[in-house]
């Protein structure tokens, strides 16, 4: 299938969150950006038209993963890493930099490999910050 | 590419004289190679005309299901050559986790809604998903994608030389998107469909219908003409006629769906109501 046309997976992930009241995005199979939602654009600090698709290091590098110093950490054991890696659902916490401003800010993600029976199509990932979700618990 | 539609009806078969002009079959369809390879869509009760008309120029069949619903199965073990035990039949069906396809589809044909069983068949028969990549068989390259249906359902692309025929009978496109201003790679299908010499595309509901049946994993015709047209199809079937729809509605709304075609540029005579016995050389 031409590259320029995704699979249903993808697609229907892309319906799902374009309504989803959480931030979101989806990565093709090797973790590369595909799309995030307006939720997600309002945490980032940027639209997705602004932003567009990306290789997994060049998002990377744009937003995060960062530890608690602003240092870029690897991706390959994180959330997203472990659900294309393992074919889990897969959670973590890490920083990402806010485009607005620049500041770190702490969230907590959740990877769901978006998989078929014998292949990947990619990932659907949500992420909230840290200090909502615990007042929001309170 | 020579295509036959043996059964154009959706959900259940209609054997009722206001039907006939198009058909009362469920979905069947058999499209034969320049080289005569037989490829037959689904396994609606369309196939079992087509096996008592066949005419075997093949000594292999392929049969393409899209998905498992009764719809599209009922007619399997009415198709004659299975009784044949000199057939080569290879049927495909979606992938999915867990049995096998020859198991999903014994649930229904087995004991106690079936009086045959599938491991009785005569004939050499394979039952296989569907790979991942595209394969040949005869002339011809075929894809597979699953597609926007209720369970895993699968559309097929099929080419031949400069020919593509693309069959998407149970296909809703249209849930959770806006199929006229959609980014075109964005759309359930539309890799399946593009360019396509000729779309069946399935047409179960009117628009005032759709409304109650979002979600059903169906198309109302005004969807269909606008899939269609954003995949820049040069033909454009409708398919799967609602149960309920008889040939004064279906010819209505064809004529409806020729005048949309022609707003989204298309030439009113390549769009047709799918009836059974036409056939289309491609």
């Amino acid at each position: 299938m031409s590259g320029e046309h995704q699979p249903l997976l993808l697609v229907q992930g892309r319906n799902l969150i374009t309504g989803l009241a959480l931030p979101a995005l989806l990565t093709d199979p090797d973790g590369g950006l595909l799309f995030f939602n307006d939720a997600a654009a309002e945490l980032l600090g940027r639209a997705f038209e602004e932003v567009g698709r990306l290789p997994r290091e060049e998002w990377a590098r744009q937003f995060g993963p960062f530890d608690e110093e602003g240092r870029p950490i690897a991706t390959d054991h994180l959330p997203l890493g472990n659900a294309l890696r393992e074919g889990r659902p897969a959670q973590g916490r890490f920083h990402v930099r806010l485009a607005a401003n620049g500041e770190l800010r702490e969230v907590e993600v959740s990877a769901l490999p978006l998989l078929e029976p014998d292949h990947y199509e990619g990932a659907l990932v949500v992420f909230w910050p840290v200090e909502e979700a615990a007042s929001g618990t309170s | 590419m020579r295509v036959r539609f043996w059964g154009v009806r959706g959900s259940v078969p209609v054997p009722n004289k206001h039907m006939l002009g198009y058909g009362g079959n469920t979905s069947c369809v058999e499209v034969t190679l320049a080289d005569g390879t037989e490829i037959i869509l689904d396994a609606g009760t369309g196939i079992r005309e087509l096996a008592a008309a066949r005419i075997p120029h093949a000594s292999t069949v392929q049969i393409l299901l899209t998905h498992l619903h009764l719809d599209h199965i009922q007619g399997l073990l009415f198709f004659g050559p299975f009784f044949d035990p000199t057939s080569e039949i290879t049927v495909y069906g979606p992938p999915a986790p867990g049995p096998n396809l020859d198991q999903r589809l014994a649930r229904y044909l087995s004991a106690p809604l079936s009086p045959v069983d599938l491991r009785e068949l005569p004939a050499r028969v394979e039952f296989a998903p569907c790979p991942h990549a595209e394969w040949k068989v005869g002339g011809a390259r075929i894809r597979a994608a699953t597609v926007a249906h209720r369970g895993v359902t699968l559309g097929y692309r099929i080419t031949e030389g400069d020919t593509t025929l693309c069959y998407l009978p149970d296909h809703e496109p249209a849930l959770g998107a806006r199929l006229a201003d959609a980014e075109s790679g964005w759309i359930s299908g539309i890799g399946l469909a593009d360019g396509a010499t000729a779309v069946i595309h399935d047409a179960q509901y009117t628009d005032d219908e759709y409304a109650a049946h979002v979600g059903w994993g169906h198309s109302r015709v005004s969807d269909a003409v606008t899939f269609a047209a954003r995949a820049r199809a040069q033909r454009l079937i409708l398919f799967h006629h609602d149960p309920s729809h008889d040939d004064a509605q279906l010819d209505e709304l064809e004529g409806a769906a020729r005048r949309s075609w022609e707003e989204a540029d298309g030439d009113p005579t390549t769009l047709l109501m799918a009836a059974e016995g036409t056939t289309l050389e491609l």
